[in-house]
C-alpha cells in the first residue's frame, strides 16, 4: 500500500494473534477504542517532620585494628613479593596448568592452578602445596564445575611463561621472580595480580609454645634450629595468632593464622564497584584513611549509612569499569574478609587530572585492590567482560542466576513486626479493599509463634491459621510467616528435639551443642552446612509436617547471618564447629544455606511444581537463586530512603536483582511526607515491602488521611500496572543473569556522567527512574542519558532528549519516570486486588518511537506461579514498531501457552496522528471503524484485536 | 460473535442500578458519556473497552480504572462495588452477578444474608430500643438533677446550677473579705502603734536595767583586783590577769597594763570606770578563771534580740502561706508557734532572764490587740470561705468541662470505672478520668492514658473516647487507649487489644450511645420486594 506521508498513515499489524490472544477473548472484545489522556497531577504539600539521629554502636564490631588478621595483612606493605615462580614444577594440560610458587622467607610452597573457563573468565586458584590439614573450599555457591576452555603454551624462558587464553588475544604472562600474573589483551594489561607484593599465605602450623611442640623440637636437632633461624626469616608468633578476644568473647583459634591476601591491579581503571552489603555509595570509595570494606554476616543493630562497615550479607565481587571495559573478581571465600582499595588518582581534583593531561605528565589512571581473608584458599574468577553484560554472564555461568519468582512476590507486601493475631490480619486485609489498594501478601514477624518457637502459631492470638490462610485465599492473596534458624532450647518443642535426637546443631568448641540467645532465649542453630540436615529442614515444610500452612503461605528467614545476641559482634563464635571446619572457614555461607533449605521446602511441598518464595536477610554469592533479599533493618530516615538505590544497584550488579528496602524504615516514625515518598521510590525497586518495628505507631497506608492514602494508593497501583514489564525482567534476569535494577553505566558504558550516579537507575533497559528522595522537594534534576536517546515521560508523555540533564519540577504526587524511545513497554492498566486477580486482564503496549521511529519490546506470559516454563510452557514474544508496522515474532517457537488475556489497546509515543489504522491478522485485514484520537499532548493510535 | 458481543444486548444494563440511571443507556441510539465528553455507538457501551473518562460506558465490566458496579443483590441490600472486582474471580455481589464470566464459582448467597441481617437487625433493634429507653433515663436523669438545685449531685447540670449559685455567693464573699480587710488594716494600725509605744517604753526600762548590772559588775571587780585591799588597782595587781594582754604575746607588761590603767600606776574605784571600759571585754572573773567564756557567746546574743521582736509577730504571718484547706492544718501549726515558742527561744529567753520578761500590755493596747486579733481571725475565716468556694468552682467547672454529651447521657460514667480481665491483666477505664492496666497476678498498675476528648468522626463524635499521655514506653511514644463505644444495654468494657505498641484500643457498650431505632418494618420490606 504506498503511503504517501508516514507519518498521516500507518498499517498496524499483529502476528501470529493466537498466540497471544485465545480466539475465546477475541470473540468477545469486537470492538476497542483508543485512550491516549494526560495524568491528572495532584499537587499536594506536606509538612516535614524532623528526625533524630540514632546510630549504631561501633564499639559492638571489629574494626581492622581489631581483627588480628586483618591488622597482621595490613601491616604489610606495596613491595617486592617473597614468592617465586617454580616454572620447573609446572604442569600444563590441555585445561589447567599448575606451578609451585615459593616463599622464600619461609621456603614453605604453594600450588597455583589456572584454568581459562568458557566465556572469557580466568580462574585461580592457590593453595598451600602441602597443607597441615585440609584448608576450607567453598562448595555449593558454584552451580557447577565450571566448563573450561584450552589453554596454550605461546612462550617459556626462565623468567616466565606466555600462555594463550582461547581464540581471543588474550595471554597470561606468568613472572617467575618475583611471581606476578599479568592478563593482556593486545598491547593493554586488563588486571595484574601480586603486582604489588601482597599475595600472603599464613600457612597451617603446630602451635610452637604447647608442649607436644616443644617435645618435638627438643628431640629435634638443635642444629637444624640454629640453621633454620640464620637462613629463613623467623616467623615470628604475634598476637593474636592462637588466640584473639573481642571485648568479652575469647577466640580459641585451635587451628592458628591461616590468613590468605592478594593484590590486583586495574590500570585504567577509576571506577569500581560492588561487593555488597555495604550502607554506602554505589560507587565504592578508596580506603586508605579507613578501614577497608569488610565482608562479614553481621546483625547490625541500627547500621550508620556511608561506612565500609559489614552488613548482614557479602558478595564478594567486584566491578571495575571504564569506557573501555568492564571487568569483575569473583574471590570465592566464605570467612571474615576485609577488601583495600587505593587508586592513584583517588586524591586528584578535576583540574588535577586536567592538568596532568594537559602537561602530558600523567600517570595512567589504576585501581589497585587487596583482598584478604581470614581462612580458606584463594580461588579467584577473574571475569574479563569486556562489556558489563557479559561480566553479568560470566557471573551468572558460575553461581547462576536470579530465582524466577511467583508472579504475585512482585505485587506489594505489606508487613509489620506484628500483625497480632488472625483479627487484626483480617482487618488490615480488609483495609486494603475498603480503600481500594491492591496487595499480594501479608506478613507475620517472629510473634505470631509460639513463644518464638518457629514452625508453630500462637495458640491463642492464630488458633486457626488454616482459616485465616483460606480467607486469604479467598481474595487470591498470600501470606508470608518468619522462620528463623535459631532453635529454642526446649525439650517440650518437636522441632528442637528432632534436631538434638539426629545431631544436626552446630557445636561448640568442646564438642557439645553450641548455644546462643537468640528471640527465644537460649537456642540452638542447625547446621546447615550439612546436607542431611538441609534435606531433614527443607522437608519440615510439607504440609503435613507445618501445622496451619497451606499453598499460599510462603517463608521469610531473618537472624540467619546468624544473629547471636550473646555472641561477638551479635553472631557466631568462629571456634564454633560444622562438622570439619570452623565458623571462621564458613561463617558468610550460614544465611545462603538456610535460604536455600528453606526454598528446597516450599518446592518440594507442592512436588516441584509450584516455585518458591523465600525472603532472606543473609546471603552469599549464589544467594539469587534461592528468593529475595532486603537491606535489613533500616530507619525512618531520607538518608535511608536513599540509601536503599545504591544498595539495591550494588546487588544487582553481583546478580542479586530481588533486591529491596524496608518501605518506610524499620526503626523510628517516617514523617507522613518520607512515607509516601519511600513508597513511590519502593514501587519501583524490585522488592516492595513496607516494614516497621514493633515499637512504632502503625503505619498502613490508609491511616495519613485521604489525600496521602491517594498517593499512597497511586504508586502502589503504577506497580502493579507494570506488573507485566517487571515478569518479564525478572524472566530475563533469570535467564540472564541481567539486573533488573541497573547503575545508569550499564547501559550507556561509555557515558563518564553515568558512572557515579547513584539517585536514579534504570529497571530493565527501558525504565528510567529518578525518585523524590529529598525532603520537601520541589524539583529535582534527572540525568538523560545517551546522546541519541529520546525519552518520554510516563505520566505526561512529554519527550525529552538524551544527554542532558533535565530539571523537573516536582509535587507530592510526582515519581519521575521515563521511558525510553525505541522501547515497547507492555502494561495492565486494569489494575485489581490483587495481582492474580489480574491474570486474564488484557494488556497496554506503549510504543515510544526513537528517533529512527522505530520501538522494540518483549511480551513474556506464563501461569505466574509454576515451574512449567520450564517445560516450555510459556509465551514470548518480541514486538517491534518499525515503518509504521507494529509486529510480533515468537522468539520462542517451540513453547506453548494459552492465555485468556489479550492486547486491547496500543499507545503511541511520539507518533504523530494517523489518518488511518489498519489491523492485519493472519493475512486478514480489518479495517478500524474508528480510530479515535482523543486531543492530547502527543497524538497516538490505537490498534489491537 | 457467539459471546460478549451477544451478550452484551443482554448484559448492556449490568451493573447499573435500575430505573435511574437506565434511562441514559438507551439501545441502539448513540451513547452519551455521563460526564459528556463523547458521544459513541451504543454497541460500544459494555464491550470491555473503555471510551469514556469517567468509565459510564463500561457499568458492567472491569475496563475503565474509575468505574463502579451496581450489585442488585435481591434479597440483601445493593450494593455499589469498584468496577475492577467486576470478573476478578472473587464473589463480591451475593447475586454473584460481579462474576459473570471469570468461571468463579459463586452462589447466589443474597437471601441468607438478607435473612441473617434481618435477624441481626431484629437483634440489634432491641438492644438499641431497650438501649435507647435507658438512654432517655440517663437523659431523664440528667435533667431531674438539673432542677434539684440544693443536692450536689456529681451530674452536669446539677453541677452547672450548683455553680452559678456557688458563683454568687463567691462574689458575696469576695465582697466581704474586702470589708473585713479593711476593717482588719483599720484595728492593725493603732494596734501597731501602741504596741510601738510599749515597746519603746520596755526597751528604755531594760537600758537602765542593763547599765545598772554593770556597775555592779564593775564594783565587783573593783574588790576582786584591789588584792591588797588599799582602795586602788594598781599595775601589779592588774598583771596578775594575764588574759588582759591587749597583744596576747603571752607576756602582759607592765607598761601595757599600764596603758589599760589610762597611764595610772593605780585607779581609785571612781576613775576605774575607764579601765574597766578598757577591760571588760576580756576580764575573767577569779572564781571561774580555769573557764575562758566562750568567745562566741557574745556574738550569738545579736538574734537573739531579734528574737525579742519576733515574740509577737502576727504582722508577720505571711499571707501565702494561706492557700487551701489542706494547708489549714499547717496553718493552725504556725498559730500555736506562737503560742508556744519553741523550746530554742525558751532557752534563750533564760539566758536574758535577768533582764526579767516584759510586762503585760496595759489594758488599753491588749484592747487595742484583741480588737486586731479578731479582725485578723475574721478576715482568715472569710478569705479560706473564698478559697474553699473557688475550689469548688474549679472542680465543678472541670466537671462541667467534661462534654458529657448532647443530653448529658454520659453523665452517668462520671466517677465510675469498669474493669475487664483477660487472661494476663485487669483493665480499668473510668470514663473522664482514666484508663489503667493492672497485671492480674500481682505488679503495679500501668497509666494507659487520661481522659483527653471524644474523637470519633465528625458525624459521631460521641462513638470514640481518646485517653492520652500515659506512662511512657521504653523508645515509645506514651501509652494511649482508644475507647470505641456501641450501643448496649448494659456498660460494660468488652474487650481490649494493643493494635500499635502502646496504643491501646477498648471496646465499650452502653446505652448512652444508642439512636433511636429505625422504623424496622420499612426498611426490610423494601429490601425484600428486590
Amino acid at each position: 500500500m504506498p503511503r504517501p506521508n508516514d507519518t498521516t498513515v500507518a498499517e498496524c499489524i499483529i502476528l501470529e494473534r493466537q498466540v497471544v490472544v485465545t480466539q475465546n477473548v477475541l470473540r468477545c472484545s469486537p470492538l476497542s477504542g483508543f485512550l491516549c489522556r494526560m495524568v491528572p497531577v495532584l499537587v499536594l504539600w506536606l509538612a516535614v517532620c524532623l528526625t533524630g539521629t540514632w546510630a549504631v554502636d561501633r564499639g559492638n564490631f571489629k574494626t581492622c585494628d581489631q581483627s588480628s588478621f586483618c591488622k597482621r595483612q595490613r601491616a604489610l606493605k606495596p613491595g617486592e613479593s617473597p614468592y617465586r615462580a617454580l616454572l620447573e614444577t609446572m604442569e600444563l594440560t590441555n585445561t589447567r596448568l599448575t606451578l609451585q610458587l615459593i616463599n622464600d622467607n619461609n621456603k614453605v610452597r604453594l600450588l597455583l592452578e589456572l584454568y581459562r573457563l568458557q566465556g572469557n573468565i580466568t580462574r585461580v586458584k592457590i593453595n598451600e602445596l602441602k597443607p597441615l590439614k585440609p584448608r576450607y573450599e567453598v562448595p555449593d555457591v558454584l552451580i557447577r564445575e565450571p566448563p573450561t576452555e584450552p589453554l596454550s603454551l605461546l612462550s617459556q624462558d626462565e623468567n616466565g611463561v606466555v600462555l594463550s587464553l582461547g581464540s581471543e588475544s588474550q595471554r597470561v604472562i606468568i613472572s617467575a621472580r618475583p611471581f606476578r600474573l599479568d592478563i593482556m589483551e593486545g598491547s593493554d594489561v586488563l588486571m595484574s595480580l601480586n603486582s604489588r607484593g601482597l599475595l600472603t599465605f599464613e600457612h597451617l602450623r603446630m602451635r610452637k609454645d604447647t608442649f607436644s611442640y616443644k617435645v618435638t623440637s627438643t628431640v629435634a636437632s638443635v642444629w637444624d634450629n640454629i640453621k633454620r633461624t640464620t637462613k629463613e626469616e623467623e616467623e615470628k608468633v604475634e598476637d593474636g595468632m592462637w588466640e584473639e578476644m573481642f571485648k568479652s568473647h575469647s577466640d580459641s583459634k585451635p587451628n592458628g593464622p591461616s590468613a590468605i591476601s592478594l593484590d590486583f591491579s586495574l590500570p585504567g581503571v577509576e571506577h569500581v564497584y560492588g561487593i555488597p552489603e555495604h550502607a554506602d555509595t554505589l560507587r565504592l570509595k578508596t580506603t586508605e584513611n579507613g578501614d577497608p570494606y569488610r565482608l562479614y554476616n553481621l546483625d547490625v543493630f541500627q547500621y550508620e549509612l556511608y561506612n565500609p562497615m559489614a552488613l548482614y550479607g557479602a558478595v564478594p565481587v567486584m566491578l571495575a569499569h571504564n569506557t573501555q571495559r568492564t571487568t569483575g573478581i569473583f574471590w570465592l571465600n566464605a570467612a571474615e574478609t576485609w577488601v583495600d582499595i587505593s587508586s592513584n588518582t583517588a586524591g586528584k581534583t578535576v583540574f588535577g587530572k586536567m592538568l596532568d593531561y594537559v602537561q602530558g605528565s600523567s600517570e595512567t589512571p589504576q585501581t589497585d585492590v587487596r583482598w584478604i581473608s581470614e581462612s580458606g584458599i584463594i580461588d579467584v574468577f577473574l571475569m574479563l567482560g569486556p562489556t558489563p553484560k557479559d561480566v553479568f554472564s560470566q557471573y551468572a555461568s558460575l553461581t547462576g542466576t536470579q530465582s524466577f519468582p511467583p508472579l504475585a512476590s512482585l505485587g506489594y507486601h505489606q508487613c509489620r513486626w506484628n500483625y497480632n493475631d488472625q483479627e487484626d490480619v483480617q482487618s488490615v486485609d480488609a483495609g486494603f479493599d475498603e480503600h481500594d489498594i491492591p496487595y499480594d501478601f501479608i506478613w507475620l514477624d517472629i510473634e505470631h509463634t509460639d513463644g518464638k518457637r518457629y514452625f508453630t502459631w500462637d495458640p491463642h492470638k492464630f488458633a486457626t491459621p488454616k482459616e485465616m490462610l483460606q480467607g486469604l485465599k479467598d481474595k487470591k492473596r498470600k501470606l508470608v510467616a518468619i522462620v528463623d534458624p535459631h532453635i529454642k532450647i526446649d525439650s517440650n518443642y518437636k522441632i528442637h528435639n528432632e534436631i538434638r535426637s539426629r545431631g544436626f546443631y552446630v557445636k561448640n568448641k568442646d564438642g557439645g551443642d553450641y548455644e546462643g540467645w537468640c528471640w527465644p532465649g537460649s537456642a540452638g542453630y542447625p547446621d546447615f552446612f550439612r546436607a542431611d540436615m538441609r534435606a531433614w529442614w527443607a522437608s519440615m515444610f510439607a504440609y503435613d509436617k507445618y501445622e496451619g500452612s497451606m499453598e499460599n503461605m510462603y517463608t521469610w528467614n531473618d537472624m540467619n547471618e546468624p544473629s547471636v545476641f550473646n555472641g561477638p559482634e551479635v553472631t557466631m563464635h568462629k571456634d564454633a564447629v560444622h562438622g570439619a571446619w570452623e565458623n571462621r572457614d564458613v561463617h558468610n555461607l550460614y544465611g545462603l544455606y538456610v535460604q536455600m533449605a528453606t526454598a528446597d521446602g516450599l518446592t518440594q511441598r507442592s512436588g516441584g511444581v509450584e516455585r518458591p518464595f523465600v525472603l532472606s536477610r543473609a546471603f552469599f554469592a549464589g544467594s539469587q537463586r534461592y528468593g529475595a533479599v532486603w537491606t535489613g533493618d533500616n530507619a525512618a530516615e531520607w538518608d535511608h530512603l536513599k540509601i536503599s538505590i545504591p544498595m539495591c544497584l550494588s546487588l544487582g550488579l553481583v546478580g542479586m536483582s530481588f533486591c529491596g528496602a524496608d518501605i518506610g524504615g524499620f526503626f523510628k516514625t517516617p514523617s507522613t511526607e518520607l512515607l509516601v515518598r519511600w513508597y513511590q521510590t519502593g514501587a519501583y525497586q524490585p522488592f516492595f515491602r513496607a516494614h516497621a518495628h514493633l515499637d512504632t505507631p502503625r503505619r498502613e497506608p490508609w491511616l495519613f488521611g485521604p489525600e496521602n492514602t491517594a498517593l499512597i494508593r497511586e504508586a502502589i497501583r503504577q506497580r502493579y500496572a507494570l506488573l507485566p514489564y517487571w515478569y518479564q525482567q525478572f524472566y530475563h534476569a533469570h535467564r540472564t543473569g541481567d539486573p533488573i535494577m541497573r547503575p545508569l553505566w550499564v547501559e550507556y558504558p561509555q557515558d563518564p556522567a553515568t558512572f557515579a550516579v547513584d539517585d536514579e537507575y534504570l529497571i530493565g533497559r527501558d525504565l528510567l527512574v529518578h525518585p523524590v528522595t529529598e525532603e520537601g522537594a520541589r524539583g529535582l534534576t534527572a540525568y538523560l542519558p545517551g546522546k541519541d536517546e529520546v525519552w518520554f515521560d510516563v505520566h505526561t508523555f512529554q519527550k525529552h532528549n538524551g544527554a542532558q540533564n533535565l530539571y523537573i519540577p516536582v509535587t507530592m504526587s510526582s515519581i519521575p519516570v521515563f521511558q525510553r524511545g525505541g522501547s515497547i513497554i507492555p502494561r495492565k492498566v486494569r489494575v485489581r486486588r490483587s495481582s492474580e486477580c489480574m491474570e486474564h486482564d488484557p494488556y497496554t503496549l506503549y510504543v515510544a518511537l526513537n528517533l529512527q521511529r522505530t520501538a522494540e519490546g518483549e511480551l513474556y506470559i506464563d501461569d505466574g506461579h509454576t515451574f512449567n516454563y520450564e517445560r516450555k510452557e510459556f509465551i514470548h514474544r518480541r514486538l517491534s514498531f518499525a515503518k509504521n508496522i507494529l509486529s510480533s515474532v515468537n522468539l520462542a517457537p517451540d513453547a506453548q501457552f494459552t492465555t485468556r488475556s489479550w492486547i486491547e489497546r496500543v499507545v503511541i509515543l511520539g507518533a504523530s496522528k494517523p489518518s488511518k489504522v489498519t489491523l492485519k491478522t493472519a493475512g486478514e485485514c480489518f479495517a478500524f471503524l474508528a480510530c479515535d484520537v482523543d486531543s492530547s499532548l502527543v497524538p497516538c493510535y490505537m490498534l489491537a484485536n | 460473535l457467539k459471546c460478549i458481543h451477544v451478550c452484551i444486548y443482554v448484559w448492556y444494563t449490568l451493573g447499573l442500578k435500575l430505573a435511574v440511571q437506565r434511562q441514559f443507556y438507551e439501545e441502539d441510539k448513540p451513547f452519551t458519556c455521563l460526564d459528556g465528553s463523547r458521544t459513541i455507538p451504543f454497541d460500544r457501551v459494555n464491550d470491555d473497552y473503555c471510551d469514556c473518562q469517567d468509565g459510564s460506558d463500561e457499568p458492567g465490566t472491569a475496563a475503565c480504572p474509575n468505574g463502579s458496579f451496581h450489585c442488585t443483590n435481591a434479597g440483601f441490600r445493593p450494593a455499589f462495588i469498584p468496577s475492577s472486582r467486576i470478573n476478578d474471580g472473587i464473589c463480591d455481589c451475593c447475586d454473584t452477578t460481579d462474576e459473570y464470566n471469570s468461571g468463579a464459582a459463586c452462589q447466589n448467597t443474597c437471601r441468607d444474608l438478607g435473612r441473617k441481617e434481618r435477624e441481626e437487625l431484629v437483634k440489634m433493634a432491641e438492644i438499641a430500643k431497650e438501649g435507647f429507653q435507658l438512654k432517655q433515663q440517663l437523659i431523664h436523669e440528667a435533667k431531674r438533677g438539673l432542677e434539684d438545685k440544693k443536692k450536689l449531685d456529681i451530674n452536669y447540670l446539677n453541677s452547672r446550677a450548683k455553680l452559678s449559685e456557688i458563683q454568687s455567693s463567691k462574689k458575696d464573699l469576695e465582697a466581704k473579705v474586702e470589708a473585713l480587710r479593711t476593717v482588719k488594716e483599720t484595728a492593725e494600725q493603732p494596734e501597731k502603734e501602741a504596741k510601738g509605744r510599749h515597746m519603746q517604753a520596755w526597751e528604755e526600762q531594760k537600758a537602765i536595767a542593763r547599765k545598772e548590772k554593770d556597775k555592779a559588775k564593775m564594783t565587783e571587780v573593783f574588790l576582786e583586783l584591789d588584792d591588797d585591799a588599799d582602795g586602788f588597782v594598781s599595775v601589779a595587781e592588774l598583771l596578775s590577769h594575764s588574759e588582759l594582754d591587749p597583744d596576747l604575746d603571752s607576756s602582759f607588761t607592765e607598761a601595757e597594763a599600764q596603758v589599760l590603767m589610762g597611764g595610772e600606776d593605780k585607779v581609785d574605784p571612781a576613775s576605774f570606770e575607764a579601765v574597766w571600759n578598757n577591760i571588760k571585754e576580756k576580764y575573767l572573773s577569779e572564781s571561774n578563771a580555769d573557764i575562758p567564756a566562750p568567745v562566741e557567746t557574745a556574738q550569738e546574743e545579736t538574734p537573739v534580740s531579734d528574737n525579742d521582736s519576733d515574740q509577737y509577730p502576727e504582722d508577720d504571718i505571711p499571707e501565702e502561706e494561706e492557700e487551701d484547706d489542706e494547708e489549714d492544718e499547717d496553718d493552725d501549726q504556725d498559730e500555736s508557734d506562737y503560742k508556744v515558742p519553741p523550746t530554742e527561744r525558751t532557752k534563750e529567753k533564760k539566758d536574758d532572764d535577768d533582764e526579767g520578761t516584759m510586762p503585760p500590755y496595759d489594758q488599753e493596747t491588749q484592747n487595742l490587740i484583741d480588737a486586731a486579733q479578731k479582725a485578723r481571725d475574721e478576715f482568715d475565716e472569710a478569705e479560706r470561705a473564698l478559697r474553699e468556694v473557688d475550689d469548688q468552682i474549679k472542680n465543678l467547672e472541670k466537671e462541667i468541662s467534661f462534654d458529657f454529651g448532647p443530653s448529658a447521657e454520659f453523665g452517668y460514667l462520671y466517677s465510675q470505672c469498669y474493669e475487664l480481665t483477660t487472661s494476663e491483666y485487669i483493665y480499668r477505664l473510668c470514663p473522664f478520668n482514666r484508663v489503667s492496666q493492672k497485671p492480674k497476678y500481682g505488679g503495679s498498675e500501668t497509666n494507659l492514658g487520661t481522659w483527653g476528648k471524644w474523637s470519633g468522626p465528625q458525624d459521631n463524635i460521641y462513638s470514640v473516647m481518646k485517653y492520652e499521655h500515659g506512662t511512657g514506653c521504653w523508645q515509645g511514644p506514651n501509652r494511649s487507649t482508644t475507647v470505641k463505644l456501641t450501643c448496649g444495654k448494659e456498660t460494660v468494657v468488652t474487650s481490649t487489644s494493643e493494635p500499635s505498641r502502646c496504643e491501646y484500643l477498648m471496646e465499650f457498650i452502653t446505652p448512652a450511645v444508642c439512636q433511636e431505632p429505625p422504623n424496622l418494618d420499612s426498611g426490610l420490606h423494601e429490601h425484600e420486594e428486590l
